[in-house]
């Protein structure tokens, strides 16, 4: 099984959607080691809530494609008890929000037991959750948790923005020795984009600068790094030059990227799709300010997260508890020239 | 039981779940059954047109366990329910016309459009929420039995839940808890085969989920979820120990729902024959089978209830589109209490 850092942009252009190259990075982890099965709740002949699993389970058999019964701090547990002993679990929580029934094995056991066994054990365990909002799906089945577990030493928390690293990432994280949370925004599913066949890897901790500029440096990952990159190009035609940083890995976090786009550029802003109040902006502004770059800072840094309240069912108040691309473009106006 | 324009008690040949729901009774939940089932039916045709945003489950074929086991309530008692509880809803009294502008998002649904089709909730009506967690209901309904206890009320909390929800801990931990302080519940499981694609043979060891009432050293109870008459009885009995203090009971009405588990739902798990002949068991048709058998209803009665019912529904349709939506500036409006 070679394996590739990034895939080499010149390999044939062919385009997948993010959920089937999802699938197509199962295929192969489950096709090169025996020990990789994926449960969760409908994951079998169902193909998955979002049609991420698809026919694996015809091509993989019941035995490792596995529908579970609806008992997600079960499921968990049982993928930790897999991970501890051999195996590899994928775990697909049916969407996000569902992980808060699985949190005390995912937060007091999966991410813990090396530690406390003296690095004796391992948990070798993939998390998959669909999350965030956009698909009017209300308060319990739309909101974007990662935040939660990026503050737990142990996990590993990433979110991939393409088609290209979400394959990459997933197999990064099922080679990967600890437990690893792959957040999926459910509006990204359908996006198509280039997808390199065969087995490569895209690093976790690792961010990647979408488009280079010397105004400011806009911070995103997921969804938010999509419309991030997408609200920069009509910056640019405004006369605008905004260098975007797709954070695809928010545990461990790859603060120097975010440092040397921040001494180029002088003005960051952190758009993210969980709520502002102590997020993933405060924990970005804060590691600016502890450190020298707070000395490159033209401007106070500016955080655009999710409205603080839980999200509402109806669609146009759905979309303003969300930052959108147009407040992304007239943050990033006011950001850049100082018209506040 | 109502006098002589009352038929119950020319009718000896019942049998006595039947005869014991008096004509004016009867009147209501067949309407409220076909209003559920005219509910959701334009539901659909509304999501089918675009015009709702959003998924939805449909309880259409589970009428009779959501009328059936709510009959013996009164205003005051409570219900919790599911993702699937337009039918809870309307038993309990809901208006159609609120449920709909709620559906579409618009400020004078029952959640002011915050919630939509999974979190509908009449809170002054007893309904204390449909639920978008499996399973959210049942330790809540606890709480609810306690604070019933506390309080020396006179009321009992019906929660509906899935077979599905019976395999969440929430459950088992909910009912050991009502079992230990006696509380005021009806535990009531609409088992309907299958928790979205899980077939329930795949999902639990036991083959009903009533069986799990002997771990909790309550009574357990199957009944026929398209028997209307059937469930109500269940369930009044289950209400009147609840009331006199005699704890918890666990029934589980045996169902099935007609359409897929929700919009995105292509029924890869189940064959078109065993929706069929489901689809031949329609609570409704069943139970009007049986009046008209009984001479209770003559064919033309129970049309115009129908009837009836289709036009309550027309309006509650129109009432809410021509709603208003809720304004953004009150975006994070009642996040908290004042
Ligand atoms: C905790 C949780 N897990 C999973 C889901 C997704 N989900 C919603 S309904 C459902 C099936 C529920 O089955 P059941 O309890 O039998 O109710 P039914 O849908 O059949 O009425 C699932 C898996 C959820 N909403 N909440
Ligand atoms: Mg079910």
């Amino acid at each position: 099984m070679s394996t590739l850092t990034e895939a080499p942009v010149e390999s044939a252009v062919r385009e997948l959607t993010y959920a089937e190259a999802i699938r197509e990075a199962l295929a192969i982890a489950m096709e090169a080691d025996e020990r990789v099965f994926l449960f969760g709740e409908d994951v079998g002949v169902y193909g998955g809530a979002f049609g991420v699993s698809g026919d694996l389970v015809h091509r993989f058999g019941t035995e490792r494609v596995i529908d579970t019964p609806i008992s997600e701090l079960g499921i968990a547990g049982a993928a930790v008890g897999a991970a501890i002993t051999g195996m590899k679990p994928v775990l697909e929580i049916q969407f996000s929000d569902f992980v808060t029934l699985a949190m005390e094995q995912i937060v007091n056991q999966a991410a813990k037991i090396r530690f406390m066994f003296g690095g004796k054990a391992k948990v070798p365990m993939v998390v998959r959750l669909p999350g965030g909002s956009g698909t009017g799906a209300a308060a319990q089945h739309s909101q974007s948790l990662e935040a939660w577990f990026a503050h737990v030493p142990g996990l590993k928390v990433i979110q991939p923005s393409s088609p290209h690293d979400a394959k990459g990432m997933l197999l990064s994280a099922i080679d990967d020795p600890n437990p690893v949370l792959i957040f999926e925004h459910k509006l990204l599913y359908k996006t198509k984009g280039h997808v390199p066949e065969g087995d490569y890897r895209v690093p976790i901790g690792k961010a990647a600068v979408r488009r280079e500029g010397r105004d400011l440096t806009i911070v995103g990952s997921s969804i938010m790094a999509v419309r991030a990159a997408a609200a920069a190009e009509k910056l640019a035609e405004e006369g605008i030059d905004a260098e975007v940083i797709d954070l695809r890995s928010l545990r461990p976090i790859d603060f120097d990227t975010i440092a040397a786009s921040v001494r180029k550029t002088h003005r960051l802003m952190v758009v993210y799709e969980g709520v502002k109040t102590m997020g993933i902006g405060a924990e970005i502004s804060a590691m600016i300010a502890e450190s020298d770059v707070f000395d490159f800072l033209d401007a106070p840094i500016v955080r655009l997260g999710g409205a603080e309240v839980p999200l509402p069912y109806n669609p146009v108040l759905e979309k303003a508890a969300v930052p959108q691309e147009d407040d992304i473009l007239t943050a990033a106006r006011r950001l850049a020239r100082g018209d506040a | 039981m109502k006098a002589d324009t009352d038929t119950t008690a020319r009718r000896p040949n019942q049998r006595p779940e039947l005869a014991a729901i008096d004509d004016e009774t009867m009147r209501s939940v067949l309407r409220k059954m076909h209003l559920i089932r005219k509910f959701e039916e334009a539901a659909e045709a509304s999501y089918m047109r675009g015009l709702i945003h959003g998924t939805m489950h449909l309880s259409i074929g589970q009428e009779a366990s959501a009328v059936g086991a709510t009959l013996a309530l009164m205003d005051e008692d409570y219900i919790l329910s599911t993702h699937r509880g337009h039918g809870h809803c309307i038993a309990k009294g809901a208006e159609p016309a609120r449920m709909f502008a709620e559906f579409f998002g618009k400020e004078n649904g029952y959640c002011r459009g915050r919630g939509g089709s999974m979190h509908i909730a009449d809170v002054d009506g007893g309904n204390l929420g449909a639920n978008g967690i499996v399973g959210g209901g049942l330790p809540i309904a606890v709480g609810v039995g306690m604070s019933i206890k506390a309080q020396k009320l006179d009321r009992v909390a019906v929660v509906f839940f899935g077979d599905g929800a019976s395999n969440e801990g929430a459950f088992h931990e909910a009912l050991n808890m009502a079992s230990i302080w006696k509380l005021p519940i009806l535990f009531v499981c609409e088992n309907n085969k299958y928790g979205m694609s899980m077939d329930i043979g795949r999902a639990m060891a036991v083959p009903n989920v009533a069986d799990r009432a002997v771990a909790y050293a309550m009574p357990g109870v199957v009944v026929d979820g398209n028997d209307l008459p059937a469930v109500a009885a269940v369930a009044r009995e289950a209400a009147e120990r609840a009331r006199a203090g005699g704890g918890p009971t666990l029934i589980e009405c045996k169902t099935y729902r007609l359409r897929g588990h929700s919009k995105s739902d292509r029924n890869l798990y189940r064959t078109k024959e065993e929706i069929e002949d489901w689809r031949n068991r329609c609570p409704i048709r069943r139970l009007e089978a049986e009046l008209v058998a009984h001479e209770r209803f003559t064919p033309e009665v129970l049309m115009t209830i129908e009837e009836a019912a289709q036009a309550e529904i027309d309006t509650a349709l129109d009432f809410a589109k021509a709603s208003p939506d809720p304004d953004p500036k009150d975006l994070t409006r009642d996040v908290y209490a004042d």
